[in-house]
């Protein structure tokens, strides 16, 4: 059984602060959705948790088990149990699937004997074409087959956590079922804890949280059961903010900006 | 003691060395060379892959006063030239490499080898060529390749330049497609204290295609110094080139390509790509593509890059686990994946990509 709690977390991006202190407490097995309206902090969340260059922690903790990750490189913190898994993956050319996780093998002194194997295997399991494993790394791949690898990476690499940044994204209802019938599954087989962070409640259709929790302005400003996620879809993020939030980028609060004289 | 080349360049009245003012030499190291330090030399040269081919004279005159005589380097060329002639019939196919290999050693030695390849109708082949050197020796390689593709051939060679990183190489390459020929140049270069290859197609049949690829990685004190020249002369010519090095330490690197469509080569396409990473803080790589399209209804386009290993990249790697090192050799081995691939001779990447790995593993923190 592991804990990963991350406590006051404040942090900015470009010199503007976007988290202003996030409280979360997630345990192996468990699935917490994080959802919140656009320029929430949802990506920055994963970002500085995950130790993407280009962001700054002024305050808080990141503890897995309780050591903090913060003070971590992002490939320790891979290591120590983190896994993300991106809203964008990078395209890295010339550098195969098979070959990249045969050095995050090595790297963890895993042994790498029927890798190509187990990677067709869950290829198959996840309807990530085999055709496509030799290509490079999201090179030439469609939305839905770059989160079918995502998902076939966590499975393969085995976190104690992992968070899904807008997973949904850019995903057809099919690859959306495969993947969150998979991470599903590692949260039974393996124990794995899951912060799911999305924008829509078609993720949680599929991926049933055990916690929902509301993120507004670099905060939680509510946190409940699955019935949370219902009430919000009811009510809109207006209901948790006391003022308007704009649900889309052309949304007509944008219009009025861009007419504005 | 024998002749310098200072000697023998006064001897043909062309004792002035070219010089940076000039827009070939521009960038260049050529104000370093000193032709005293070098005495002209017999190369060490074996021919492996050629037996049973004969040799022909007559087309062996044609191709070398085909060769431009622009300066002090072409003058020299002309006196001590050794050469390799490689003559393949009309319609035969080697089903093997050619292998010429050129070993440098003596300290001041100036070598001219003079590759002279002549492609009959309808053949088919590979030549390759090794450029390797005693180790710290300190020497001058000005070599010299002429090759002519006759209508259908398809001929593709590969330069490797091995030399110790204290040689200078001064080369030019130039090649001549006929009628629905296809021609190959590809380049990789490891090696070189300054090293220089100028790198000429000329398409002057109709339907004939040229690709140019090069591989070339500098470190410590060396410079890679690229001229290209993708020449269409004849209607429906294609060109394609890729130009991938990368440059750590304080190596340097530049790329100068001329992309030029005469009046008559209408309905031709050229491609030119030239992408360069800069690996250390001290490097430096230049990257200067040129068009001169003197025709309409052409397609031609042309990209280049300059910068350093794509954070995004390292991220993706390093949030997977792997230490900081390995995603640095992932990204590197990878950004060269296209370039090793489309060299002509599949046996010789593995060597080829240990040696990449084996300079990167050198790079200075």
């Amino acid at each position: 059984m592991s804990t990963l709690e991350i406590k006051g977390l404040v942090a900015s991006v470009a010199g503007k602060q976007i988290l202003n202190g996030i409280d979360l407490t997630v345990r192996s097995g468990e699935v917490h959705a994080v959802m919140g309206p656009n320029g929430a902090g949802k990506s920055t969340l994963s970002a500085v948790v995950m130790g993407k260059p280009g962001y700054e922690v002024h305050a808080g903790q990141v503890l897995l088990d309780g050591v903090d990750l913060l003070g971590m490189p992002t490939w320790q913190r891979a290591q120590a149990g983190m896994h993300l898994v991106m809203q964008y993956p990078s395209e890295v050319p010339g550098v195969d699937l098979t070959e990249m996780l045969a050095e995050a093998y090595s790297a963890r002194g895993r042994s790498t004997d029927g890798l190509a194997a187990s990677v067709a295997a869950e290829a198959e399991r996840i309807h990530f074409p085999s055709a496509l494993l030799d290509r490079s790394l999201n090179v030439d791949l469609s939305g839905g087959e770059k989160k079918r690898n995502e998902t076939l990476q966590l499975a393969l690499l085995q976190p104690k956590f992992a968070i899904l940044d807008e997973l949904d994204s850019g995903l057809d209802i099919d690859a959306l079922r495969d993947c969150s019938r998979r991470v599903e599954a590692a949260t039974h087989d393996s124990q794995l804890g899951v912060l799911a962070i999305t924008h829509y409640n078609r993720l949680l259709e599929e991926l049933h949280p055990d916690h929902v929790h509301i993120l507004v302005k670099g905060r939680i400003v509510a946190s409940g059961g699955p019935d949370l996620a219902d009430q919000l879809e009811r009510d809109g993020y207006e209901a948790f903010t006391g003022d308007e939030v704009a649900d889309e980028p052309t949304s007509s609060g944008s219009y009025d900006d861009l007419f504005a004289l | 003691m024998s002749t310098t080349l200072l000697d023998a360049a006064g001897h043909l009245g062309s004792a002035q060395l070219p010089s940076t003012e000039s827009e070939v030499w521009r960038y260049s190291r050529i104000a370093e060379l000193d032709l005293a330090a070098f005495t002209p030399t017999v190369p060490h040269t074996t021919v492996v892959g050629a037996e049973g081919l004969v040799p022909r004279p007559e087309l062996s005159a044609e191709l070398v006063a085909s060769m431009p005589v622009h300066d002090v380097f072409d003058e020299l060329h002309a006196q001590y030239a050794h050469t390799v002639e490689i003559h393949v019939p009309a319609g035969k196919v080697l089903a093997e490499p050619i292998v010429v290999t050129h070993h440098v050693s003596g300290v001041g030695a100036a070598v001219f080898p003079r590759l002279l390849i002549h492609a009959g109708a309808d053949s088919e082949f590979t030549v390759v060529e090794r450029f390797e050197s005693d180790p710290g020796v300190v020497a001058l390689i000005v070599p010299r390749l002429v090759l002519h593709a006759s209508q259908a051939a398809r001929v593709s060679y590969l330069g490797v330049n091995l030399l110790a990183n204290t040689v200078w190489q001064l080369g030019h390459q130039q090649a001549t497609g006929e009628r629905d020929s296809t021609t190959l140049l590809a380049t990789v270069a490891l090696g070189g204290d300054y090293a220089r290859v100028r790198t000429d197609v000329r398409a002057v049949g109709q339907g004939a295609t040229t690709k140019q690829v090069a591989l070339y990685y500098a470190d410590g004190h060396q410079m890679h110094d690229f001229r290209t020249l993708q020449d269409h002369i004849a209607p429906k010519t294609n060109s394609d080139l890729l130009f991938k090095g990368a440059v750590q330490d304080t190596a340097k690197s530049v790329y100068t390509g001329l992309i030029r469509i005469g009046e008559d080569a209408k309905g031709s396409a050229a491609y030119q790509t030239n992408r360069n990473l800069t690996l250390s803080e001290g490097a430096w790589a230049e990257s200067v593509p040129n068009l001169d399209i003197r025709t309409n209804d052409v397609k031609c386009s042309h990209a280049s890059t300059v910068g350093p290993i794509d954070d995004e990249q390292r991220f993706y790697l390093e949030s997977r686990g792997i230490p900081p090192e390995v995603a640095e050799r992932l990204v590197i081995l990878g950004f060269f994946d296209d370039v090793l691939a489309a060299l002509p001779v599949g046996s010789l990447r593995p060597e080829l990509r240990d040696r990449v790995t084996e300079k990167l593993l050198g790079r200075v923190a």
